[in-house]
């Protein structure tokens, strides 16, 4: 049935503002001089940043890989005891931000060997890995579960072995979500700016947050920030062509379906633990411990409950408004997407996706450029600030939004009109009633996601508007660990609600 | 058109046309719905069926031809505006409201509490639901309940008509008998003027007042239920609407004076089974040059109209199945390649190789070998003897 044209016209300028920051980086990128763009773009410093850049990613991407495959292996496809404890361990890295894991890695160092620093390339790597693999962990685990056994029986049954099975089936049908999310993983790391700058290591985040931070060097600042933007595209085209030709093949779910078969370990089984449970207990004790012990000394501090307070609540503000923001433009753009989706809906779609996936720096400094040349009255304003956010945010509301509405069946609506009822008032009695559980999750996923925000906060925040993020940052930038640690304990409880929403939906599929 | 006629007509649809793309989903459909009665509208799956009726709803706009609602042209009128109901076949009830919820949800806006609790408790009462089943959601209510929501859900608002789209296709045999009989009696009550749509011949049948036969976008054939089913117009409609024994046969002389319904001049004709009356039905075959003394083509009779004699052709069985309340019975005849299938109602089973006599009663539909008719798309149809339901036929279209 028809979209109305007012609700395409809706969805077509409020998309179109999200990707304000998006568009306003492409067109300063045209306004440099070729020449200059290009010796700066293919300079020798360009070149150092991309090595360290493009072997940090790798490094982490690799080592995410075997530690999200195997562990996911391990948890759904054997007997080791306690493997539903590990399974739901393996996960809870996913609510320590980057840079908060950074901050406990090297507050512990710290605490153990004071006056030493832990900084550097492989500090870097080892931090990354801990709290990006599960990534890659979740979505295999995911897609393992979801593998049909009686393909596997069928496998079975025509003389294949339980280890040739595994690799000819089992391995085969989770290899689009393997794949899929070691992109998505590499993808995360090349966007981390928290951690790189707070572990020292010279990456291309970096090196733009450099640039706007220190006398604000546009042009190097936008050609750096055009590398970032293609070495982005070609991960997420990758990830899309994965995508497309993944198919997955599991036929039956829910009820009457046979369980896996599950490999005893035999007398490996103990070093097998020992192996399994290591790295993850490392990822999350070492920070989480530092938190511990240095949020007791830092609330001790006097006056330190009243600065936590108030950035709690600049935190929630912020937050709140760009939740707000972001669900009311992906409201109409899901509607759209839902019905009657043209080629115009696609391609706003898929750009919201790649803002998405673009480094906060980058939007930051598209944001901060826009605001100091064309909206000087805005620059330094929440308005500013609420604009990036939207630009980075609008995936994470769209997908639960747009899942709603696809649930929602265009039937009901029909069956409005034929009651009376015009088409838009059809989508406010009847639609939107149905969406509101994903309007209102996809709107916590932004909440949450935003307070964890650092590198554009840090860029656009108003002068003296300090969040939970950007005091963090402040405090770990002196080295004053005590005072910064509640900030971190605060941050590491607020992105544990979503990390939570996740796994618990996992663990009913795992059992 | 005359005044009386103005007057009853309810829906008048003339030369719609739809594409979807390259292809042709309704050609050239012309149907007049008179108010107070019942319409079925079958056809097999693809026919363009619910296209039709998305189109005298509201939701599909054709490329050409009009809507007529009570002699005013609705053709671009929305879907909201038309005051014209529609089941869906899952009955499409709001999950997020109760069963009173869903049926007041189209009482207009100022409608009192009052007013709203009474509408509601009529209509419970009219489709047979209890007031406690008032609070219930819609996924607390069987299948039939359901149906049974979803129309007076649609009657609340007192449409001109109601538009039925498979409404008992998703319910289990013994349901859709009785939830069948249900929604015709409610329908009767209220005198609600009704298009049906289905692919259920039988249920098209005994349904309407009026069946219209749908295929590869065209209608073939409108008339009553016992008008359509003895006297189809080409031979595909006449397999679609039941079993039909195809005989090789040739007209001998018309019957002078026997003009019967519109179209059908009577002639006699030579069958394996010997003289027969035969009719034909379609008025552009009956004025053809083809339907002379001596034009060869197929004889159509219902198995039913084949019965057991002491005199007659000779046949022997070959096979016999009994379901019950009728017994069916392949029967060989000397000089016909192909059996053909005659039906007995409380009858015992005979034995194969047993010898009978047949005899027909009542006249059979005369289709000419090889018709040239655009009007209506009849194509030659390859003789045969023995076919059952709709055969899958090449589309020429």
């Amino acid at each position: 049935m028809a979209v109305p044209l007012w609700l395409r016209a809706a969805a077509v300028i409020a998309t179109l503002v999200a990707m304000l920051p998006l568009f306003y980086l492409i067109i300063r990128m045209a306004q440099f001089p070729l020449p200059d763009f290009l010796d700066t773009v293919f300079s020798a410093r360009s070149a150092r940043l991309a090595y360290t850049s493009l072997t940090l990613t790798g490094t982490v991407t690799v080592l995410c890989l075997i530690l999200g495959v195997g562990l996911a292996f391990l948890v759904t496809r054997t007997q080791l005891p306690g493997r539903l404890i590990l399974g739901v361990a393996a996960a809870l890295p996913l609510a320590v931000p980057s840079y908060v894991a950074a901050f406990g890695w090297q507050s512990m160092n710290a605490l153990i060997n004071p006056g030493t620093s832990f900084e550097g390339f492989l500090a870097a790597a080892i931090v990354i890995t801990s709290v990006t693999y599960p990534y890659i962990y979740l979505p295999v685990v995911a897609a393992l579960v979801s593998v049909d056994p009686a393909q596997e029986e069928a496998a079975r049954a025509l003389g294949r072995g339980p280890v040739d099975t595994f690799f000819s089936v089992t391995v085969r049908q989770a290899a689009p979500a393997i794949t899929a999310g070691t992109l998505l993983c590499a993808i995360y790391v090349i966007a981390d700016f928290g951690a790189v700058s707070i572990l020292r290591v010279d990456t291309f985040t970096r090196a733009v947050f450099t640039s706007f931070s220190m006398g604000f060097d546009r042009l190097g600042g936008v050609a750096l920030s055009s590398v970032l933007l293609v070495f982005t595209l070609c991960l997420l085209i990758l990830e899309g062509r994965v995508r497309r030709t993944g198919t997955r093949y599991s036929t039956m779910s829910g009820e009457g379906r046979a369980r896996p078969a599950r490999f005893s370990m035999g007398r490996f089984t103990l070093p097998i633990m020992a192996l399994a449970w290591a790295p993850v207990l490392i990822a999350l004790a070492v920070p989480l411990s530092a938190l511990l012990v240095w949020s007791v000394r830092g609330v001790s501090r006097p006056g330190s409950l009243g600065e936590i307070g108030s950035a709690l609540l600049n935190s929630l503000w912020a937050a709140g408004l760009a939740a707000l923001a972001t669900t009311a433009i992906a409201i109409p753009l899901a509607l759209w997407l839902a019905r009657r989706p043209s080629r115009l809906a696609r391609l706003l779609e898929r750009t919201a996706y790649l803002a998405h996936s673009l480094p906060g720096v980058v939007i930051g400094l598209s944001v901060v450029m826009l605001g100091i040349a064309v909206l000087p009255a805005l620059y330094q304003t929440m308005w500013m600030l609420t604009l990036a956010y939207c630009a980075l945010m609008l995936p994470l509301a769209l997908g639960p939004v747009l899942a709603s509405a696809l649930s929602a069946p265009p039937e009901l609506e029909e069956a409005a009109q034929s009651l009376g009822s015009s088409p838009g008032a059809g989508y406010l009695r009847v639609t939107l009633p149905l969406m509101l559980p994903g309007i209102l999750s996809g709107a916590l996923l932004v909440l949450l996601t935003t307070i964890k925000e650092l590198p554009a906060t840090l860029m656009l925040r108003p002068t003296g508007f300090d969040t939970l993020a950007t005091r963090l940052w402040t405090y770990t930038g002196g080295e004053s660990y005590a005072a910064a640690a509640p900030f971190a304990a605060m941050l590491v409880l607020v992105a544990a609600v979503p990390a939570w929403m996740m796994i618990s939906r996992l663990l009913k599929e795992v059992r | 058109m005359n005044a009386t006629d103005n007057d009853t007509t309810m829906l008048q649809v003339s030369g719609i046309e739809v594409r979807f793309g390259d292809q042709r989903v309704l050609h050239d459909i012309d149907l007049k719905v008179r108010a107070g009665t019942t319409t079925a509208i079958v056809g097999p799956s693809g026919s363009g069926k619910t296209s039709l009726l998305r189109v005298i709803a509201g939701f599909l706009v054709p490329e050409h031809g009009e809507v007529r609602l009570h002699g005013e042209d609705v053709t671009s009128v929305a879907a909201h505006r038309r005051s014209i109901g529609l089941v869906a076949q899952d009955g499409a009830l709001f999950p997020h409201l109760d069963v009173a919820g869903n049926i007041a949800f189209g009482l207009p806006r100022g409608t009192s509490r009052r007013e709203r609790h009474r509408r509601v408790t009529e209509l419970l009462e009219l489709v047979s639901l209890t007031a406690d089943q008032a609070s219930r959601r819609p996924d607390q209510l069987s299948g039939g309940q359901r149906q049974r929501v979803a129309l007076a859900r649609a009657l609340a608002r007192q449409p001109e008509m109601i538009l039925l789209d498979e409404p008992f296709s998703a319910l289990d045999a013994g349901l859709r008998e009785s939830t069948r009989q249900a929604i015709r009696d409610i329908l009767r009550i209220t005198g609600t003027t009704t298009i049906l749509v289905t692919h259920d011949q039988d249920e098209a049948l005994s349904f309407a007042d009026q069946v219209a036969v749908l295929k590869d976008g065209r209608l073939r054939q409108i008339g009553a239920p016992e008008e359509v089913y003895t006297r189809p117009c080409d031979v595909e409609t006449a397999q679609f609407l039941g079993d039909a024994v195809l005989l090789p046969g040739a007209l001998t002389s018309q019957l002078p004076g026997q003009l019967t319904g519109k179209a059908g001049a009577v002639w006699d004709s030579t069958t394996p089974l010997g003289s027969v009356n035969v009719e034909l039905v379609c008025p552009n075959l009956a004025t053809a040059h083809l339907t002379v003394s001596g034009a060869a083509g197929q004889v159509m009779l219902r198995p039913e109209q084949i019965t057991l004699s002491d005199q007659g052709v000779a046949g022997t069985v070959l096979s016999s199945q009994y379901f019950g309340h009728d017994t069916t019975a392949l029967v060989q005849l000397e000089g016909v390649e192909a059996p053909l299938r005659l039906r007995q109602l409380n009858a015992v089973p005979l034995a194969a190789g047993t010898q009978v006599h047949l005899a027909v009663q009542g006249s059979g539909v005369f289709y000419p070998a090889f018709s040239d008719c655009r009007a209506c798309s009849a194509r030659p149809v390859p003789v045969s003897i023995e076919t059952r339901g709709a055969t899958p036929m090449p589309s020429f279209l």
